[in-house]
């Protein structure tokens, strides 16, 4: 057998002699940092995340049918009728919440270490894209079980672009394809979940990994292993703080593969819908256009950005401007490799300054997204009794928006004038434990 | 051959305008994938404006019109009624009609184009109820300081004569006000701005 293997081997090395080489450098003879931590889980995590949606996705669209009339009893059909139906649906709606999860830890992993700092400027742009696109696939994904809230959803985010200047409403109804989102609304967005939007996904995802592997990864210590002393017990050419990332990270990615999916089976058997957080209770009643659902609200991934968007006020006769600080919001983390332009690049020998700022961006992003999932406006009336909850949930919200994007502001003038006071980076990388 | 010279200029100007050609060809073939997306002719079938003839409403009374699947009241106010609107401005959420709930041409404490005649979509703000109609100006028993108008059966909600929401009623905003125009004097067509109509 053994024999048959290796001259299949032969017979396409032959043919194709830069495949093997093309694998080596990017999967097992990788040389990676050899201090990563556990920060460094979230990035294969992901990947294991977008297998599972595709996959099950794709199961998924075998009972699934697209049509306003019949997409709902169609969910529930997979939920009720489907052979193990209701754990392929559960894999995917909880694979988007976990998703994010992942990938809001992986990029907060490169805030901290400074990942997006030359020369990784173009990996931390493909991911940013990534995210993006992530978001637009999570938001039609989100619409095709044509809840309540799937269509209320739909309808606010889409009136997000009507209130750009004279084009808005002619978009509005070219985005839903009628005049309220309909049938035709749902089958556009059905073929940009399930191919269109999935393929740009995957070829951006090659893009950021080949990116990536370019410059090699950075590290806790935001050491370049690449321009240190060279030669490991692997190979003389290669760094000598870089190991081979088979065996040594695929089986500690491993590791964080087991939690993670003792985590996601966790959830997905207990608890599907996380009190609300993961499947809105309004989506398990068919979608009414007479009928708007008391709270709309998007789903907690999106929250921290509604939140923005609500809490800027009109302008001039315009609504135009919640809409554009939103897409700032994330403009500006696209921006960040040249708003942030301090040598060193890990927390660990930042100054205090970058420290504060950076719990304090972390802090905003958490408390606007309680406020864009509508906790402060619950919490308000309860802890303060009788108070006039709009103003003082405006009065929060507004605070930490600023402060969201008074991080970016702070984080611009500290590099750009010599404020931040770093400590010695060490020349090769320090724990590897 | 070998001592042909290349001309660099025609070279340029060749590659130039082929891919001058060429995206004018891509931007052609773009366009009817973009249009695919816009309203097809059932959708704007169905979502077509509606011709309401108003001759034979009396004073006091409502007439509801489907329009795009919506309820639309239409509703021929008395003198009495209209002159009561500008006296409830401290019980409302919105008097002046700031939140964005009606065309541009629609101000005013009695929010219409002709102040005898209400046009509203007759869906309540806050889950989407059919609001019911009580013209009288005398005490409900929702309310006994009525001037008429529209009360929500579902949660309570009230509206006055022109849907403005009463403050203190779990509806946020005023009833929606659709486009709509004067044909004539008995003809009202909603879906059509005055604008539009021309």
């Amino acid at each position: 057998m053994a024999n048959v293997f290796t001259r299949m081997g032969d017979w396409v090395n032959e043919r194709a002699p830069n495949m093997m080489p093309a694998y080596r450098k990017h999967m097992t003879e990788y040389y990676a940092p050899k201090n990563f931590n556990l920060w460094y889980y979230f990035g294969s995590l992901a990947l294991l995340v977008l297998v599972n949606q595709i996959v099950t996705g794709i199961f998924l669209t075998m009972n699934y049918k697209t049509s306003a009339a019949e997409a709902f009893a169609s969910v529930e059909y997979i939920m009720r009728d489907v052979e193990w139906g209701w754990l392929i649906r559960y894999m995917h709606s909880t694979g988007a919440s976990l998703f994010f999860v992942v990938v809001f830890l992986h990029m907060f992993r490169g805030l901290m270490y400074g990942s997006y700092k030359k020369p990784r400027e173009l990996v931390w742009l493909l991911g940013m894209l990534i995210f993006l696109v992530l978001m637009a696939e999570a938001f039609m994904g989100y619409v095709l079980p044509w809840g309540n809230m799937s269509f209320w959803g739909a309808k606010v985010i889409i009136s997000l672009f009507g209130t750009i200047p004279v084009i808005g409403g002619t978009l509005v109804e070219w985005i839903m394809g009628d005049y309220l989102p309909a049938d035709a609304t749902l089958n556009r967005f059905f073929a940009l979940h399930v191919i269109a939007l999935p393929l740009v996904l995957l070829l951006l995802v090659v893009l950021h990994i080949a990116a990536l592997h370019e410059v090699g990864s950075n590290n806790p210590d935001g050491v370049e292993i690449k321009k240190g002393p060279k030669g490991n017990r692997w190979d003389a050419l290669k760094p000598a703080d870089g190991i081979p990332f088979h065996p040594y990270y695929t089986v500690k990615d491993l590791v964080g593969v087991g939690f993670f999916l003792l985590i996601a089976a966790f959830i997905i058997f207990f608890a599907p819908t996380m009190g609300g957080w993961f499947l809105e209770h309004d989506n398990f009643i068919p979608a009414n256009n007479l009928a708007t659902p008391a709270h709309i609200k998007p789903v907690w991934y999106f929250t921290p950005f509604y939140a923005i968007l609500r809490m800027i006020p009109s302008f001039l006769g315009q609504a135009f401007w919640g809409v554009l600080a939103m897409f700032g919001a994330i403009a500006l983390l696209f921006a960040l490799p040249w708003i942030d332009v301090g040598k060193v690049k890990s927390i660990r020998y930042r100054g205090t300054g970058y420290k504060v700022g950076l719990g304090l961006f972390v802090l905003s992003f958490i408390l606007l997204g309680a406020v864009g999932a509508g906790v402060t406006a619950e919490v308000i009336p309860e802890w303060f009794g009788d108070v006039d909850v709009t103003f003082w949930e405006n009065l929060f919200g507004r605070f930490w928006t600023l402060v969201y994007f008074g991080y970016f502001v702070f984080l611009w003038l500290y590099t750009r004038l010599g404020w931040e006071t770093t400590k010695p980076v060490p020349e090769r990388v320090t724990t590897h434990d | 051959m070998a001592n042909e010279v290349v001309d660099h200029g025609r070279r340029r100007f060749l590659t130039a305008t082929t891919s001058v050609v060429g995206a004018v060809g891509v931007v052609a073939a773009a366009v009817p994938f973009i249009k695919s997306w816009e309203p097809s002719a059932r959708a704007k079938a169905a979502g077509a404006p509606v011709m309401a003839d108003i001759g034979k409403i009396e004073l006091g009374q409502k007439v509801d019109y489907a329009w795009r699947g919506l309820p639309v009241f239409v509703v021929r106010r008395t003198q009495d009624q209209l002159a009561v609107l500008p006296t409830l401005a401290p019980r409302l959420v919105d008097p002046n009609s700031e939140v964005d709930q009606q065309p541009s041409y629609i101000k005013g404490p009695d929010r219409a184009i002709k102040p005898e005649w209400l046009v509203v979509i007759g869906i309540c703000t806050h889950l989407g109820c059919v609001p019911e109609f009580f013209p009288q100006i005398k005490p409900e028993p929702f309310d006994p300081n009525w001037k008429g108008g529209f009360f929500c059966p579902c949660h309570k909600s009230r509206y006055d004569l022109s849907g403005r929401v009463f403050a203190g009623v779990p509806a946020p905003k005023n009833l929606q006000v659709p486009p709509y125009h004067f044909v004539d004097d008995t003809h009202i067509q909603i879906g059509v701005d005055p604008k539009e109509a021309g």
